[in-house]
């Protein structure tokens, strides 16, 4: 699948420096209060060509980073927690005592994979993603950006495109940081909505009399539009039988189902709409029917609510997000299957991201081929608006928008803590 | 803490029925007689067993309440109050002592203790919660004003997406003063504390409170999540520090008097863990067809045949089925065999042992920290969270009304016997519906409850071979 030299390219363009400024957090040695250890106890994993997998690799520096990159021929590099001590040094501690080899720091991560959504999508599955489907995870950003930013008081966060069929997030704040498995496990729980797999038919099952502020919002913000403009032009997700069967099951009440079905079973010769309007017709009478016959059980109530976050809500994987030592990719790998690069995704224009347009490995060793970039994309102008290349576009992104504020706000902490820690010690020598 | 011979105390004028909460921050310079060192522990370990059970049998808060109340009732209590709180503190301690010294102890010894706490805390009136947070010196204040005010809209959403709140709710709600609101009305409570969300994580994870920048807005009704986390963040850092202290000082020093003791406690109340099988359960491949339709609970035998169906299970399905069968006597060997036979149809047999076979052998101790593995119990089962593509969990709380009746009519259930479970199923009594389940399919009485998928394997195999002892069943 991956051509030795091809992937050779891909490592010259892999940004070291970049990667290495973020995951240092400011501690880059230039401040008394810097913790100049701290990047060499990062795990990093590597997959090598033969499937071979290689955990606890550690580096002091960037260079030995990519020293260790350009000679050990990785396809996929992982990112995993900063641990207690230096992950390569971690059975000279014994796991008792006060030095246990244990995760301390790791973001707050999410993984969300269009194969999820599989049984909500009609266009595609499995490994396939489209023009049709994509706008799914579009939405599933929006909902979780949102959240962590106005519900959680995040700052620092980045999306990163999977390289095929999904997204990545990497919430990087301290606080964020610092959480334990257990408040991790929250978060992913209260992101939590669906709970599907094939042995149940009402996977969403939204109780109470209103919906949690969280959920309200998420609905009114983005969901319905969603639901009733781009997903019912997409997916037209009752023009068949065999389409609407599915929903229809999601309505506790038979009578209001085999009503709904009659209706619609005579109405599917006689129309000369098109499935996209006899789809947004059928969807006014569903919402009609239950509107009116919503007091006849509670779970009834908010059924019209179920059916739209079934189809729209975002679906994390949680296992991810749940433990510090759960390993995930780096951003701007090489996908080894589709050879597009694992680009950053701007949430605040993630309507624009097409994840068939993204750079693939060919195309930027064209691009290098025909003199259209530096081949070496690893330096330090920050301001380089010359650089218009394929991949230049996403590295100064992740810079401006990511990097620099990140940057900043680490560095502030580091001062104001090590600022503290003198105050403190003045203090202790007072007479 | 001294232990030393006989002496008296004094009497405090502490009121007995509504007794202090200790919480345990440090040993109190109280003297203890030996003989009462081990009778006090054993006490306390009757009431922590009792609230173990009442977990596993899958019992709701309130009727946890219930448990925690007539157990501390019935073991705990003193006529004299300071007695009675000299007990509670002794006690603890003796047994953090007892439980500090292995991961497996402590993870029990945490678990009961915070849900001790937790229900004792629901048990008390508004004023004492509120001394109680008090005393954790936590610095969250209350909102007023107009910040409340702002709030209020979406508060209300809160309330009302929780559901309805029936009676039995108006105990729960222990602010006497808005219970009469409450109870007619979604009314929002008078007062919220403004919190960290990572302090009350259970509270965020069931979107049982309003979240803006960070902070969780905490209804007085819902101290009993903030509290029981500090509670439970204290213990656990205890135990780490006592258990420090017994393996440098604590078990030489005392190797005539305490250690002995303390040893002997410690084996009295652990449950089995299935991690070591016995000589009822030792499988071998070629019958583990036969003996999957004829003793494995509907939770493995489900997985199982998908499985067989599939060629391939998530994750999630190989940790519940992969552990089962280690716990059922199947050796790693056996194992690897088995799940390769499986997957390779599916994915290989390369791909097997480059991706799968790892983590077999990492259930058996063989990789990694070499942990070995305990075969999960119906708990750990019941609470998990199977989602697209996955069939580990519990039948009876996962999958829909059709779904498990038609999976119970393939183990043979009669209609009658049907509805039975299917009654508790509906009142999410799952582990009653699987001890239900296992009495029809063998015609027996099942009094102690299903609590492992394991014990349900061994107690099944016990009654097939005193039926027919030569054949394998």
């Amino acid at each position: 699948m991956f051509i030795t030299s091809e992937f050779t390219t891909a490592r010259n363009l892999f940004p070291y420096t970049d990667i290495h400024k973020w995951l240092s957090y400011g501690h880059d040695g230039k401040h008394p209060g810097c913790d100049e250890y701290y990047f060499g106890r990062r795990e990093f994993s590597f997959t090598l060509e033969n499937d071979v997998y290689l955990r606890y690799k550690s580096f002091k520096s960037v260079s030995s980073l990519e020293h260790a990159i350009k000679s050990c021929f990785p396809y996929k590099i992982d990112i995993g927690a900063v641990y207690s001590v230096d992950p390569d040094k971690r059975h000279a501690y014994s796991q008792t005592g006060t030095n246990v080899f244990t995760p301390v720091e790791r973001e707050l991560v999410f993984d969300i994979d269009i194969t999820d959504y599989d049984d909500v999508r009609y266009c595609c599955s499995g490994a396939d993603v489209c023009s049709k489907c994509w706008p799914l995870m579009t939405v599933a950003i929006k909902v979780i950006h949102t959240s962590l930013k106005e519900d959680f008081g995040f700052k620092h966060i980045l999306w990163v495109f999977s390289g095929r069929r999904g997204v990545h997030c990497w919430v990087c704040d301290p606080k964020a940081r610092r959480m334990t498995n257990e408040q991790r496990s929250a978060v992913a729980e209260y992101f939590r909505v669906y709970k599907g797999n094939e042995n149940n038919a009402r996977k969403v099952a939204l109780m109470g009399y209103s919906l949690h502020p969280f959920l309200a919002r998420s609905y009114v913000d983005f969901l319905k539009g969603f639901f009733e403009g781009e997903l019912q032009a997409n997916q037209s997700i009752f023009s068949t039988k065999d389409k609407y069967d599915k929903i229809l099951e999601m309505i506790s009440d038979e009578d209001i189902q085999s009503e709904l079905r009659e209706k619609w079973e005579k109405s599917a010769n006689r129309s000369s709409l098109s499935e996209e309007a006899i789809s947004l017709v059928r969807w006014e009478q569903l919402k009609n029917t239950l509107q009116s016959k919503k007091h006849k059980a509670p779970t009834l109530r908010m059924c019209v609510e179920e059916i739209v976050f079934t189809f729209t809500y975002p679906r994390i994987d949680l296992e991810v997000s749940k433990q510090m030592n759960h390993l995930l990719k780096a951003p701007f790998c090489v996908h080894p299957k589709t050879g597009r690069v694992c680009v950053p995704i701007d949430p605040n224009n993630c309507d624009e991201f097409d994840p068939l347009a993204v750079p693939t490995l060919s195309q930027l060793i064209e691009e290098i081929n025909s003199g259209g970039s530096k081949m070496d994309v690893d330096d330090d102008d920050d301001d380089d608006d010359t650089d218009t290349s394929l991949l230049g576009k996403s590295i100064k992104f992740f810079r401006s928008s990511f990097l620099e504020p990140l940057l900043k706000s680490c560095k502030e902490e580091i001062e104001s803590s090590y600022k503290t820690k003198i105050g403190k010690s003045k203090d202790s020598f007072s007479w | 803490m001294e232990v030393i011979r006989s002496q008296k105390r004094t009497a405090s004028n502490d009121v007995v029925s509504n007794p202090k909460i200790p919480l345990y921050l440090t040993a109190p310079p109280l003297e203890v007689r030996l003989e009462e060192f081990e009778l006090f522990a054993i006490d306390r370990l009757r009431v922590l067993k009792g609230v173990s059970d009442g977990l596993a049998r899958g019992k709701n808060p309130k009727e946890m309440d219930d448990v925690v109340d007539a157990l501390w009732k019935e073991h705990m209590r003193h006529s004299d109050a300071s007695e009675m709180l000299n007990k509670d503190i002794i006690s603890h301690f003796v047994i953090r002592l007892v439980y500090c010294r292995s991961d497996e102890l402590k993870k029990w010894f945490l678990s009961m203790e915070t849900a001790l706490f937790r229900h004792r805390f629901r048990l008390r009136n508004f004023e004492a919660q509120r001394a109680i947070v008090g005393e954790f010196g936590l610095p969250y204040k209350a909102v007023t004003g107009a910040e409340l005010e702002s709030l209020k809209e979406r508060l209300g959403q809160v309330v009302r997406s929780l559901g309805q709140i029936s009676p039995s709710v108006v105990n729960d709600i222990c602010c006497v003063s808005v219970c009469f609101f409450s109870f007619l009305s979604f009314a929002v409570e008078a007062v919220y504390y403004k919190v960290p969300f990572e302090e009350v994580p259970d509270l965020v994870a069931g979107r049982r409170v309003l979240i803006q920048k960070g902070h969780a807005f905490v209804a007085g009704s819902q101290l009993v999540s903030l509290v029981v986390t500090q509670f439970r963040s204290h213990i656990s850092k205890a135990l780490i520090l006592t258990n420090r202290k017994w393996m440098t000082t604590i078990r030489e020093r005392e190797k005539d008097r305490l250690t002995p003791i303390v040893e002997a406690l410690s084996t009295t109340y652990v449950g089995p863990d299935y991690s070591q099988s016995n000589d009822y359960a030792d499988i071998s491949l070629k019958d583990i067809d036969q003996v999957s339709k004829s003793s494995f609970p509907l939770c493995m035998r489900h997985l199982f045949e998908k499985l067989r169906e599939d060629h391939h299970l998530k994750h999630g399905g190989r940790m519940q089925l992969g552990l089962f069968l280690k716990g059922v006597g199947l050796k790693l060997d056996d194992a690897l065999a088995f799940w390769r036979a499986e997957f390779s149809k599916k994915v290989g047999s390369e791909r097997f042992d480059k991706e799968y076979a790892y983590g077999i052998r990492h259930n058996y101790g063989k990789e990694g920290k070499r942990t070995d593995y305990t075969p999960y119990a119906c708990q750990k089962i019941i609470s998990s969270a199977p989602g697209v593509g996955d069939h580990h969990g519990c039948p009876y709380r996962h999958f829909s009304e059709d779904n498990l009746r038609a999976a119970l009519g393939r183990m043979g259930l009669s209609s009658r016997g049907m509805e039975d479970v299917m009654d508790k199923v509906r009142n999410k009594h799952y582990q009653l519906a699987c001890t239900l389940t296992f009495e029809a399919v063998y015609g027996t009485s099942c009094d102690v409850g299903i609590n492992h998928p394991n014990q349900y394997f061994e107690e099944s195999q016990k009654i097939l071979k005193s039926k027919t002892p030569a054949a394998p069943v």
